[in-house]
C-alpha cells in the first residue's frame, strides 16, 4: 500500500532523489507558468477582452478580494504568496481527472514544506508590518505566561495545516484506489468528482487559514474602539 | 516516515519558484492591465463629466444668449413700432397740415377770384351804368337843353360871391390868353354875347373870351382862364357820381378780405 507518491523514485543519489512528487509539481508549475504567460501576452485595457484573461482576472481579483475580506488591506503585497497557496494546491486536486496523476499535495512532504512556508512568513510579514520588537512582543500578550502556549500554537497549527492537507488529499487518492478494486465502474467516478469538490474545499481552507495567520500577526493591536452607546 | 525531509526542501524550494513565477508571469501582469483600464475608464469619467460640464456651461451660455437676444429683439421690435407710429403721426399730421393749407389757399384763391369777379361785375357795372347815362344825356342833349344850360351858367357866373368872385376877377384880368369857354354845342350868337355880359358884370370889366365846342363835356359849359374854372356840365356830375360810387365799392371789399384773412 502506497501512502504518498513520494515512495515512487525516478532516480536517487545519495541524498538526492527524483521522486514523483518533485516531478508532478515540476509539471504543475510549467503548466501554471506557461498558461499564466500564455495568457498574459496578449493581455488587453480595452473594454473587449479574450475569456481567458477574464478567467484570470476573476481569479486574482476573487483571491485578493477574500484576502482583504479576511482582514489584510493591502491585498497586493500578499497576493504573491497566498495566491499562490491556493492555485497550487487547487490544480494540484484539479488534475487528479488525468489519469495516472498523483497530486504532490498528496505527500506528507509537499504538505509540510508548504505548511513550513506558511510558519516562515507569517513572522516575516507580521515583522514587516509591525517592526520586530512588536512583533515579537504579541508572543507575551496578553501576559509573559502565554509566551510558551503562544510557541505551541505556532507550532500546532503548522503540523495542524500539514497533516489536514496530507490527510484529505491523500485519502481521497486512497479512497478512489480502494473503491476501483470494489467497484471499478461507476462508483470511482462519483468519488473522483467528490474528491475535486474536497479538493477545492482544502485549497480554500489552506489558504484563508495561512491568510488570517498572517493578518493576525500583521494586525497592529491598538486599543479597541469603545462600542457606541445604546440609548 | 511519511516525511522525506530531502522532498520536503525541494517542495519548499519549488513554492518559492512558483511564488515568483506567479508574481511574474499572472499577478503583477493581470493586476497592471486591471489598473491600466480601471484609470482608463476613470479618465474617461473625468472627460466625460468634464464635457458634461462644459456642454451645460454652454447651454446654460446659449440659453442666456437666447434670453438676451428675445430681449433685445423685442425692444427692438418695439421701439421699432413706437418710432413708426410717431413717424406715422408726423406724416399724418404733415399732411393733415399740407392738406389745410391747400384748402386754406384754394378757399384764398377762390375768394380772390370771387372779390376780382366782384370787382370786375362792379367796375363794369359801373361803367355801364355810366356808359349808358352818358348816351343817354347825350342822346337827349339839344340846342333848347343848351340854351337852359348857358342860362343856368350864366346865372352861377353872377351868383358868384365873395372869396371865388375874387378869384376869378383876378385870374381873368393877370391871365395873358383869353378866357376859353367850352361847350358840347356851337352856342349861338345871343347865347354867347349873355355869357360876355354876365362875365363883364362878374368881373366889371372887358373880358376877352374864346368859344369852343367839346363834345366830351356830354351837356354843359365850362369856363377855364389862368388855372380857374366855373362849370356846369352833366359830366361832371357823372364823375363825382362815379368818384364816389367806386369810395363806396372800395371801403365795401376791403372789410370782406379782412374777414376772409
Amino acid at each position: 500500500m502506497r501512502l504518498s507518491p513520494d515512495e515512487i523514485v525516478f532516480w536517487q543519489a545519495g541524498f538526492f532523489k527524483l521522486n514523483a512528487t518533485i516531478v508532478f509539481t515540476w509539471s504543475l508549475m510549467l503548466l501554471l507558468a506557461v498558461g499564466a504567460k500564455l495568457i498574459t501576452r496578449k493581455l488587453t485595457t480595452a473594454h473587449e477582452r479574450s475569456r481567458w484573461q477574464n478567467l484570470l482576472e476573476i481569479i486574482v481579483t476573487l483571491i485578493a478580494k477574500q484576502i482583504e475580506e479576511v482582514g489584510l488591506p493591502h491585498p497586493q503585497k500578499y497576493l504573491g504568496f497566498l495566491g499562490t497557496l491556493f492555485l497550487f494546491v487547487a490544480v494540484a486536486s484539479l488534475c487528479t481527472v488525468i489519469p495516472g496523476y498523483e497530486p504532490p499535495t498528496g505527500s506528507l512532504s509537499t504538505t509540510a514544506a508548504l505548511a513550513l512556508c506558511v510558519m516562515v512568513a507569517v513572522p516575516l510579514f507580521g515583522i514587516s508590518e509591525q517592526g520586530v520588537g512588536k512583533y515579537l512582543k504579541s508572543y507575551i500578550r496578553p501576559t509573559f505566561i502565554m509566551l510558551p502556549f503562544n510557541v505551541i500554537s505556532e507550532l500546532s497549527r503548522t503540523l495542524a495545516l500539514a497533516v489536514r492537507l496530507f490527510g484529505n488529499m491523500m485519502s481521497g487518492a486512497m479512497i478512489i484506489g480502494i473503491l476501483l478494486t470494489i467497484t471499478p465502474f461507476v462508483f470511482p467516478v462519483v468519488m473522483t468528482a467528490l474528491g475535486l469538490l474536497t479538493g477545492m474545499v482544502q485549497a480554500y481552507i489552506f489558504f484563508i487559514l495561512a491568510t488570517v495567520y498572517i493578518a493576525a500577526a500583521t494586525r497592529t493591536r491598538g486599543p479597541r474602539p469603545e462600542p457606541a452607546p445604546t440609548t | 516516515m511519511l516525511i522525506d525531509w530531502f522532498t520536503v526542501g525541494a517542495q519548499a524550494l519549488n513554492f518559492l519558484i512558483l511564488v515568483w513565477l506567479m508574481k511574474r508571469f499572472l499577478y503583477k501582469p493581470i493586476l497592471n492591465a486591471i489598473d491600466a483600464r480601471e484609470k482608463r475608464i476613470a479618465r474617461q469619467l473625468a472627460d466625460a463629466k468634464a464635457k458634461q460640464a462644459e456642454a451645460e456651461k454652454q447651454r446654460d451660455t446659449f440659453q442666456q444668449k437666447n434670453d438676451e437676444f428675445d430681449q433685445q429683439h423685442a425692444a427692438r421690435l418695439r421701439q421699432a413700432t413706437e418710432e413708426a407710429n410717431a413717424e406715422r403721426e408726423r406724416l399724418l399730421d404733415e399732411a393733415r397740415k399740407a392738406a389745410e393749407a391747400w384748402s386754406a389757399r384754394r378757399q384764398e384763391s377762390l375768394a380772390s377770384d370771387a372779390r376780382n369777379l366782384n370787382q370786375a361785375i362792379t367796375r363794369r357795372a359801373q361803367e355801364e351804368v355810366f356808359a349808358i347815362a352818358r348816351k343817354a344825356l347825350t342822346d337827349l342833349a339839344t340846342t333848347s337843353l343848351e340854351e337852359r344850360m348857358s342860362v343856368v351858367f350864366t346865372r352861377r357866373l353872377r351868383e358868384l360871391s365873395g372869396e371865388a368872385k375874387s378869384v376869378l376877377a383876378r385870374a381873368l384880368e393877370t391871365a395873358a390868353e383869353p378866357a376859353r369857354v367850352r361847350s358840347a354845342f356851337d352856342l349861338p350868337t345871343e347865347q354867347r354875347a349873355a355869357i360876355q355880359n354876365a362875365l363883364n358884370e362878374t368881373c366889371s370889366a372887358e373880358v376877352r373870351v374864346r368859344f369852343e365846342t367839346a363834345p366830351d363835356l356830354v351837356s354843359g359849359i365850362e369856363l377855364t382862364s389862368n388855372g380857374q374854372k366855373v362849370a356846369w356840365s352833366i359830366a361832371d356830375y357823372l364823375a363825382s357820381l362815379e368818384q364816389g360810387v367806386g369810395d363806396l365799392l372800395k371801403a365795401q371789399a376791403r372789410p370782406e378780405a379782412k374777414a376772409q384773412s
